[in-house]
């Protein structure tokens, strides 16, 4: 049983990823190369952070056409957990696995921060050991992270339960105080409708060590790994 | 800027953009090419006879200031580039030094100054390229990137328009850009430097950017060509016609009315060409195949081929047919000095390079094998099996022109008291001033900048920009970590060349014990005027005397860097400024010291090297107006830089050193630009906005004491438990320590000298003063 991490030319928080999982958490995880559509018997795929392709023409516009996202595709259509973080997401989006699309973040530039996000839906794989409403304080870092999508599309998100992380205030306000991008809604991360697939623009991986000023982002990992031992994937 | 059409300047360039080998060589052509009727000589004994065009581009660029340092030569020697860490000195592509457990740390820093003016944007974006090329080429991956930047002031004032300041904005607006552009898209967090700005950068912008990276010592890669027979291997991007003479002309001259045409001789940046490049780089050489690398930096496939060459003490032959091209119909010329980025020239074991060639396929780049080393020495370029240059390499490489330029004093300023700071009267307010202070753009919060860089990428940073007086990232192989700081005041260094760059080492060094990082090696770019003068060859040679003055008394000898002459605009020089990047070991990671104050009730200490000084009242005033608050608050700049006691400096780098690994203080902040009322404040805005009650003891003016930047000093917080250690500890060697105040909750800042609050007022609103001050000054606020 093990995660896998994609390698897309240009992907740089793969390493981070594989750390968080492999040696953090200390659960087998490999990497695997975008030419290739062998998934490793993977359980569940990350998609990291990144410039794939160098975000050229529009970010994971290219990257959604590597022959290994045929097999995430299928991977993802057979109810496997597949996990989008920052220009992984963006892939989910273009590839149209997530509903919405990305715009450049309002004020044109790029933003690496920590930002505070709450979590909004508990019944998710991703989220089911954290609490509905707990602040995690998760570094963001990127160009295109304004979230948008027609209202609705929205309305759907909303009533399905589909957007799982929303920015807020340190103490946890819905206020574009707390939202860095401009994204609608607030929202900072979303699954799909069979709740299996699912992307948030922070990098959870960044804060999985107090030395990395904050841990807030394990519960994101730790509940994809209690999701698989609940579903009778034993760790070798 | 005016383009006209008729200069002289843009005629040579023209002539050079289409040139051709048929174009008969003259005296003419090669002035066109900057190189002097003596070396032109030089160039007809080495050969034997007269060069063709090719070859007259090729030693154009190989004795250019920028690659042959003609002129810093005879004093570069003076500085100490020894120690026991020391892997790799001056002349390779990056310094090496010895960071333990098998582990060495390949760290340089290098100037992209002239590029950034004419294009901040590609200027900025290349000099971060250039620099990360140096680092992996030796086998190091890199970790961090630092940016050490100066630009023109932001604001209006006495001496800059409002029309001049919109400009300097908008440098700075596409060098940062640039910056955060390639380090972000490349995955190397830009986790450090400074930003500082003075009038004398409007037309000469700095941008010096400093990349670490890490080998095990075994797997370490050097750029000498061996074993006749041996393929030569092109790999990355494709040949275009960018960046032509981008080191000869642009980075070897100074600019006039003209400058904004030299536009096309900045090359541009592909940050993700360079990560693929990186992976395939890291890759190949773990096949064993690769015998030696070299990256195309500055005069791109000429140096690289004819200083692997001469190194490794071979010849090389390429045949020019087989380079990878952008563009149709380039010559020889065009071909041997385009400065298109991101490509590497490496020679590889005969019979194996289908294992280097695979390896660059997977990662889709271009990869050619283009010749090969021979014995004898000769650099030969072909076209389609004709030869179209023949130059001995070594000779090209290592026997340029040398001159010891003239050098001469500039006259004595004519300084008297009433040139000088005036310290305000006894009993002054001083709250508005220091307001004032903390809201000048070199004091002022660089959060707007950094939060544009991506500082945290691969999840080893413990101490991002401003949290800790030095970027420290960790070793996730190892319980260290690095700590990095660069400085360098041009303000000091006008005043005072050699005190300056002692100042610049000084700080650099104790910026890093501030982390409890160990200092062990330097890196330097040194940043100046035209050589051809004789009062800036003076500057530069006092700033070498007190940087190899500095380093040896610190111990941190120089591994590398640059020099960046030429760096003046119509005549006028920049200010001397030397950059100093210190690399310092922490042994324990977990060991790492921030600035920020902690709890409420923990006592403040001022550490003091020199153990405070008699300066005369006169005196005071004379160094006092030097500072960043005679700057700011009375707009002198004059007397000289504060004296410097390196002993004193090494003895508080010990006892900060000795405090973090001792586990005895709860923060450490050095004091620089601003003095000890800043380095307070920073302090307080650092722990979340805590307050603090200070009581300054001392007799000087009250400016003098709270705003005065003399060196060898820091503030430190420590439990109250933990107070008495903290005072053995400085006593144990040499520090005078004495107790100032306590850090409280209750949101108050307070300074008291000599009975009376001098300083104070709620620490959120001269947070938000300090915070703001930089996007208030760029007019986003």
């Amino acid at each position: 049983m093990k995660f896998g991490v994609v390698v897309f030319p240009g992907s740089n928080c793969d390493h981070d990823a594989y750390h968080a999982l492999g040696h953090v958490l200390q659960k087998p995880v490999e990497f695997i190369w975008h030419q290739s559509e062998d998934l490793q018997n993977c359980d569940a795929i990350i998609l990291p952070g990144g410039f794939a392709y160098g975000d050229y023409l529009r970010t994971g516009a290219i990257a959604r056409f590597s022959p290994v996202m045929k097999s995430v595709e299928k991977f993802a259509a057979g109810g496997a957990m597949v996990l989008g973080i920052c220009n992984g997401f963006q892939i989910l989006l273009e590839a149209g696995l997530l509903p919405g699309a990305m715009m450049r973040n309002v004020g044109l530039r790029y933003i690496c921060r920590h930002v505070h996000i709450r979590v909004e839906e508990t019944d998710t794989s991703f989220t089911h050991t954290a609490k509905k409403g707990q602040i995690l304080r998760i570094p963001i870092a990127h160009n295109d992270g304004n979230y948008t999508c027609d209202e609705a599309t929205l309305a759907e998100l909303q009533t399905n339960g589909q957007v799982l992380f929303r920015y807020t205030t340190p103490d946890g306000k819905d206020d574009t105080a707390g939202n860095p991008n401009g994204s609608k809604g607030n929202i900072a991360g979303i699954c799909n409708r069979g709740r299996n697939v699912a992307g948030l623009m922070p990098h959870p991986e960044r804060a999985v060590e107090s030395a990395l000023d904050s841990e807030d982002g394990l519960v994101i990992f730790r509940s994809m790994v209690e999701a698989l031992v609940g579903a009778g994937k034993a760790f070798a | 800027m005016v383009v006209t059409s008729s200069v002289p300047a843009e005629k040579g360039q023209k002539r050079m953009a289409t040139a051709q080998t048929e174009i008969k060589v003259t005296p003419e052509i090669a002035a066109e090419h900057g190189v002097t009727p003596e070396e032109y000589s030089r160039i007809q004994k080495i050969l034997k006879r007269d060069p063709n065009i090719t070859e007259l581009g090729i030693f154009s660029v190989m004795w250019s200031e920028h690659c042959s340092y003609k002129s810093s030569k005879v004093h570069l020697k003076r500085l100490p580039t020894k120690g026991k860490l020391v892997v790799q000195g001056p002349g390779e592509n990056a310094g090496v030094v010895d960071i333990g457990d098998g582990w060495v740390a390949a760290f340089k820093i290098e100037s992209h100054n002239h590029p950034s003016y004419v294009e901040p944007f590609q200027g900025a974006t290349t000099g971060v390229g250039g620099i990360l090329r140096d680092i992996f080429t030796m086998g190091a991956r890199p970790i961090a990137i630092l940016d050490s930047l100066r630009f023109g002031e932001l604001t209006a004032t006495k001496q800059t328009s409002e029309e001049e300041a919109a400009k300097n904005r908008r440098i700075l607006d596409g060098v940062i850009r640039g910056v955060a552009h390639y380090g972000n898209c490349f995955g190397v967090p830009t986790v450090g430097g400074e930003v500082a700005f003075e009038p004398c950068y409007a037309q000469n912008p700095l941008v010096n950017a400093l990349a670490l990276g890490i080998a095990r010592k075994e797997d370490l890669f050097f750029a000498k060509a061996k074993g006749a027979g041996n393929p030569v291997i092109y790999v990355g991007a494709k040949t275009g016609r960018d960046g032509i003479h981008g080191a000869s002309l642009l980075a070897s001259a100074e600019f006039t009315e003209q400058s904004q045409q030299k536009r096309p001789n900045v090359q541009v940046g592909d940050p993700f060409t360079e990560k693929l490049l990186l992976e395939a780089c890291m890759e190949a050489m773990k096949t064993g195949a690769v015998v030696a690398i070299q990256d195309m930096g500055a005069a791109g496939l000429t140096c690289s081929s004819c200083e692997m060459a001469s190194r490794g003490g071979t010849g090389i032959e390429i045949e020019l047919a087989k380079v990878p091209q952008r563009e149709t119909g380039m010559s020889p010329y065009e071909i041997m000095l385009s400065e298109s980025q991101e490509r590497m020239l490496l020679v590889a074991e005969k019979g194996r390079e289908d294992e280097v060639l695979a390896v660059f396929k997977k990662w889709g780049l271009d990869s050619t094998v283009v010749g090969e080393v021979k014995d004898g020495g000769l650099m030969v370029v072909k076209e389609h099996g004709h030869v179209v240059a023949e130059i001995p390499a070594h000779p090209l490489a290592e026997e340029g022109p040398v001159y010891n330029r003239p050098m001469a004093e500039p006259a004595l300023r004519k300084e008297t008291e009433k040139d000088w700071f005036r310290f305000a009267a006894e009993g002054t307010e001083l709250t508005e001033n220091f307001k004032k202070l903390l809201s000048a753009p070199t004091i002022a919060s660089k959060r707007w900048i950094t939060e544009q860089y991506d500082t945290m990428v691969r999840t080893n940073t413990l101490a991002g920009p401003g949290a800790s007086d030095a970027a420290v990232v960790r070793l996730k192989e190892s319980k260290r970590a690095l700590a990095l700081a660069t400085d360098g005041n041009g303000r000091w260094g006008s005043l005072n060349p050699k005190v300056g760059a002692m100042h610049a080492v000084a700080e650099a060094a104790r910026n890093v014990a501030a982390s409890g990082a160990r200092p062990i090696a330097a890196t330097n770019c040194l940043n100046f005027g035209s050589p051809e003068k004789p009062e800036v060859m003076w500057q530069f040679s006092q700033a070498i005397d007190g940087l190899g003055e500095a380093c040896l008394a610190l111990g941190t000898p120089i591994t590398g860097g640059n020099v960046s002459f030429y760096n003046e605009t119509l005549g006028n020089s920049i200010y001397p400024t030397p950059t100093i990047g210190i690399l310092g070991i922490l042994e324990d990671a977990a060991k790492v010291l921030k600035i920020g104050f902690r709890d409420e009730g923990d006592v403040i200490l001022l550490l003091d090297g020199a153990g405070g000084e008699n300066l005369s009242s006169a005196n005071r005033a004379k160094e006092f107006s030097s500072s960043e608050y005679s700057k700011d608050i009375a707009n002198i700049l004059a007397g000289q830089p504060p004296a410097i006691e390196l002993g004193a400096e090494k003895w508080l780098i010990d006892v900060l050193v000795a405090l973090a690994d001792q586990g005895k203080v709860q923060s450490a902040h050095d004091l620089s630009d601003g003095g000890l009322a800043v380095s307070i404040a920073e302090s307080c805005f650092a722990g979340n906005n805590a307050g603090a009650n200070i009581v300054l003891p001392g007799s000087d003016a009250a400016e003098y004491a709270l705003f005065g930047e003399r060196g060898a000093r820091a503030v430190v917080s420590a439990k109250p438990e933990m107070v008495s250690g903290v005072l053995a500890t400085a006593k144990k060697h040499g520090v005078a320590a004495q107790e100032i105040g306590k850090v409280t909750r209750d949101n108050q800042l307070r300074i008291e000298y000599k009975g009376r609050a001098v300083v104070f007022g709620p620490v959120n609103a001269l947070h938000d003063v300090w915070a703001h001050g930089l996007e208030r000054a760029l007019k986003l606020q």
